[in-house]
């Protein structure tokens, strides 16, 4: 099971807590870690991504062990932490000045 | 007794406010949805306990709720995933996805370039008069979407694009529907405005559309008198009983049409300002209109720094300034076009939010009013359901 941290308001949007846990089948990337979590909380599809294109919406950014994954392609596999359940995978809404 | 339930979007959440028909104590619940922006919400005509709610976020995008039970409980429709997989798998409906029909093409942009039709949010949500299961959704940038089967999926109604839309122009808001006007008895007949392309309107149930701003003059944005699109309509309003009466409050001038908008005249008469936003209807009166004169496309607050609704009994021209109950003076606030309404209690009420945070009410017409909320986040639209 892939560990996911959700931002404060998609987690009220998909009526869960902090940390959600979806099954990803192997390769686990970016991209698949997504689909499975849209496939589990369909109300988040459009929210993390463009419903049409999968592109990332531009305030937000993926993290994984302390790297920002935002600008990786989404068939980049996860770091082997991840993979294994030691590590959460980070969706995060990006910080606003003023 | 009837009682009354105000439905207010914000900046930062909605709110409910329930009262009495006396609609002197009120009950607040909410925030709903705290923290994203609350462009509309609106009940069902047909079933009052069915409320649309427009969600959206600079972040997350545009989500679309759907209350049954009148506001207590909220989803969003569509979007279990039971309802997801169809027959061939994932997906077949999503209740926050837009998408526009066909070719995206452009509209002009600021600096006079064409630029593509890009989706932002959902600035008005009209239910049907007749089915709650039936709504329409006014997007920014400018098109109309309707739902048929409850807000689980939306589609576009493209036609309104045809009406020379290469022509339409984002105004400092933004380019939107924020105006949905159905007609009581045609059920055809379906009138949007948009900011900055005009007024609209369909005879055939949102195929086609024209323009309908003959009569509007906008002389400093558009140089050509008779320019059919471009014009900054702010709001237009109806009342139920006579529907080819149309009123406008556009970006300078309040205008009246007779004839479904074929022809506008202007009755901006003895106003202190000509510039503003909502503008409404009296529930029982159909000559009898309401607006609020702001200062200037400038200064977005009342002239003089003195909060005032004027009312009009004669369909425009002579205007009368109501001011009990409301702060004349060091008053800053602006009230926003989708945040004035109407109630339908024998004696009407009419409702309105500020960007200040404040909800008026006055129970009497609009001779004397009361702040029903004083500091929420500023309101981006009131509406207003009288429950029997």
């Amino acid at each position: 099971m892939i560990r996911v941290v959700l931002p404060f308001h998609l987690r009220n949007l998909a009526r869960v807590g902090e940390e959600v846990q979806v099954e990803v089948a192997e390769p686990i990337t970016v991209g698949a870690v997504l689909d499975a979590l849209e496939v589990k909380y369909p109300a988040l599809r459009g929210t993390i991504r463009d419903h049409e294109t999968l592109k990332r919406r531009p305030f937000i950014r993926f993290f994984a062990c302390r790297e920002d994954m935002s600008l990786e392609p989404v068939d980049t596999p996860l770091p082997e932490e991840v993979v294994n359940g030691e590590e959460p995978f980070l969706v995060v809404g990006a910080m606003a000045g003023g | 007794m009837s009682s009354v339930r105000v439905l207010v979007g914000t900046k930062k959440g909605a709110f409910l406010l329930t009262s009495d028909g006396k609609r002197k104590n009120w009950k607040v619940s909410g925030p709903h949805f705290a923290g994203w922006e609350i462009y509309h919400l609106k009940g069902s005509p047909a079933d009052p306990n069915r409320i649309y709610a427009s969600q959206s976020s600079g972040w997350f995008g545009q989500i679309i709720q759907r209350s049954d039970d009148g506001g207590k409980t909220w989803n969003t429709p569509g979007s279990s995933a039971e309802e997801l997989k169809g027959p061939e798998g994932f997906p077949k409906g999503e209740s926050n996805k837009f998408v526009y029909e066909g070719k995206v093409g452009t509209h002009k942009w600021y600096d006079g370039t064409q630029h593509p039709w890009e989706f932002k949010r959902i600035w008005h949500l009209e239910p049907s008069l007749t089915d709650p299961n039936t709504a329409y959704a006014g997007a920014e940038d400018a098109a109309i979407f309707k739902t048929t089967d409850g807000g689980k999926s939306w589609k576009e109604l493209p036609g309104l694009r045809n009406a020379k839309s290469a022509l339409w122009q984002p105004g400092a808001g933004g380019m939107a529907v924020h105006t949905i006007l159905l007609d009581p008895k045609n059920k055809n007949r379906i009138y949007v405005a948009i900011s900055a392309a005009g007024a609209f309107r369909t005879d055939d149930g949102g195929k086609t559309w024209k323009p309908i701003n003959r009569g509007l003059k906008s002389q400093f944005e558009l140089p050509d008198p008779d320019a059919e699109v471009g014009h900054c309509v702010h709001r237009i309003a109806l009342h139920p009983s006579k529907p080819d009466v149309l009123f406008m409050q556009k970006h300078w001038d309040v205008l009246r049409t007779d004839n479904s908008g074929d022809k506008w005249t202007e009755v901006s008469g003895n106003l202190p300002s000509d510039f503003g936003f909502p503008i409404d209807v009296h529930a029982h009166e159909p000559e009898t209109i309401y607006v609020v004169p702001i200062t200037s496309d400038s200064l977005h607050y009342p002239p003089e720094g003195k909060l005032r609704v004027y009312r009009s009994k004669s369909g425009g021209n002579e205007w009368e300034p109501l001011t009990k109950g409301l702060p004349q003076k060091d008053c800053y606030v602006n009230v926003l076009r989708d945040a004035m309404a109407v109630d339908s209690l024998e004696s009407c009420g009419v409702y309105f939010g500020t960007t200040g945070g404040q909800v008026y009410c006055s129970a009497d017409n609009g001779d004397s009013w009361n702040a029903i909320m004083h500091d929420l986040p500023p309101v981006y639209s009131v509406e207003v359901q009288v429950l029997k």
